[in-house]
């Protein structure tokens, strides 16, 4: 294998390196150990489920089957029979489940006031919304204080969507239209590397993984990762799947832009205070600058136009902003929480010697 | 027939930000030697306290730096 396909190929399992967490994903599970048999009736269990939980956005049974299913139209999550991706039980389910997923996000999504429907205002109104102090802050800490294995554990949380970074929001392309489409392209091109693979961030990332010695293959770190981590990449993934949340989907990329270089640079920071060099910096010194560029283009361009042009979506807009800060707000106190109380912030620990033993990415597919 | 890759550069002058350039222009130091442009549309500092200048890496917005009158 040429060096450059080592680089930027992504390796996968044969089976899930990753467990249940419940009966409905257990029933997941072992639909797709085989290929499709039948249209199994899962909405009793889904119910079941949605009943049980006390908070869906936390609730490892429900995040993880939301997250097996959008795998199915993503890939490297479970490796199963094709036929699965648009078999109608599991789009069905998938239905069902969004349907509880998207009221429960609009019951605790705090939004703000809408600004006018212009693109200039628009803009204003997400870098004030980005703006505001949520109070104690994971990259201060990270550029502060954090040790190499609490850097190592912030991997294994990113890892879920990063290892997969953009995709989420590429589901919108052929969603949108005319300006907010080409700033939405704009953006895509460079987060894919403006052509050249080594230079897309998702594999970028994929280098830094291994330079922390952790396997870089997508789901290699699944269980370790709490439902909210699950629920921050579920959440784009039904925004950018439903093309009536196309304002959604538009809204959470301009927050996530615009709360992404100024912790980048912490980022680097921490990374570099623990002996690591630009080899391994590189992921987060990309940032830096790309997602300055990026913000501009998403705030104005893309989440703008889309306001001007479809005047309708701006409530969505602006609640697709707010639930990315709300729900990665989450995501990121519960890692704060765990160290700053002297605790792993994952649900399963690192099996030590593991990442050391892993084989070299692509070596499997 | 439009080549976009010698577009005739276009400078957004963002609001309480970067100026956002698109399109072929040479960005030199002062001995006109190349700085090196990693993407197609960059965004340079106005604000003066970027780490990375001449590219913007997102401090105006910590320093509350204004561009209005």
């Amino acid at each position: 294998m040429a060096l450059s396909e080592t680089l930027t190929k992504q390796g996968t399992f044969p089976t899930p390196p990753f467990s249940a967490r419940g009966p409905l994903s257990v029933r997941l599970l072992d639909l797709l150990s085989a290929a499709p048999d039948g249209d199994p009736h899962l909405i009793p269990l889904a119910d079941e489920a949605l009943q049980a939980a006390t908070d869906i956005v936390h609730d490892d049974d429900i995040q993880l089957a939301l997250f097996l299913l959008y795998g199915l139209h993503y890939g490297s999550v479970v490796e199963t029979d094709d036929a699965w991706e648009w078999h109608p039980s599991l789009i069905a389910l998938r239905l069902h489940l969004e349907a509880a997923f998207e009221a429960e996000l609009r019951r605790v999504v705090p939004v703000p006031a809408l600004p006018e429907p212009s693109s200039a205002a628009v803009a204003a109104a997400l870098f004030a919304l980005t703006g505001e102090d949520s109070g104690p802050s994971l990259s201060r800490y990270i550029a502060a204080k954090a040790n190499r294995e609490q850097l190592a554990e912030f991997l294994v949380h990113r890892s879920i969507y990063t290892l997969k970074e953009a995709d989420p929001h590429s589901w919108a392309i052929p969603r949108l239209t005319g300006r907010a489409k080409a700033a939405m392209v704009e953006i895509q091109s460079d987060e894919y590397g403006g052509g050249r693979p080594e230079r897309m961030h998702a594999t970028i990332f994929a280098g830094m993984m291994r330079g922390l010695g952790l396997d870089d293959r997508y789901g290699s770190y699944v269980d370790q990762v709490p439902a909210v981590t699950l629920a921050s990449l579920n959440m784009m993934s039904m925004f950018g799947l439903n093309r009536r949340l196309r304002g959604a989907i538009a809204g959470h990329l301009a927050a996530f832009e615009m709360t992404s270089s100024i912790p980048c640079g912490l980022y680097s920071r921490g990374f570099r205070r623990n002996g690591f060099g630009q080899d391994v910096t590189w992921y987060f010194d990309e940032h830096v600058e790309a997602d300055a560029v990026h913000e501009q283009i998403a705030g104005r361009d893309l989440a703008g136009s889309l306001a001007e042009d479809e005047p309708s979506l701006l409530p969505d807009i602006l609640f697709g902003a707010a639930a990315c800060l709300t729900v990665d707000g989450w995501a990121g106190a519960h890692i704060l929480d765990a160290w700053t109380a002297g605790n792993s912030a994952l649900r399963v620990p690192l099996v030590t010697g593991a990442a050391a033993s892993a084989p070299a990415s692509g070596s499997e597919s | 027939m439009s080549d976009l890759n010698r577009a005739a550069p276009r400078i957004v002058a963002c609001p309480n930000g970067p100026l956002l350039v698109r399109g072929e222009l040479d960005l030199v130091t002062p001995e006109g030697d190349p700085i090196e442009r990693k993407r197609r549309t960059i965004a340079l500092c106005r604000c003066g306290v970027s780490s990375i200048k001449p590219f913007c890496d997102g401090t105006h917005k910590a320093i509350g730096f204004t561009t209005t009158e």
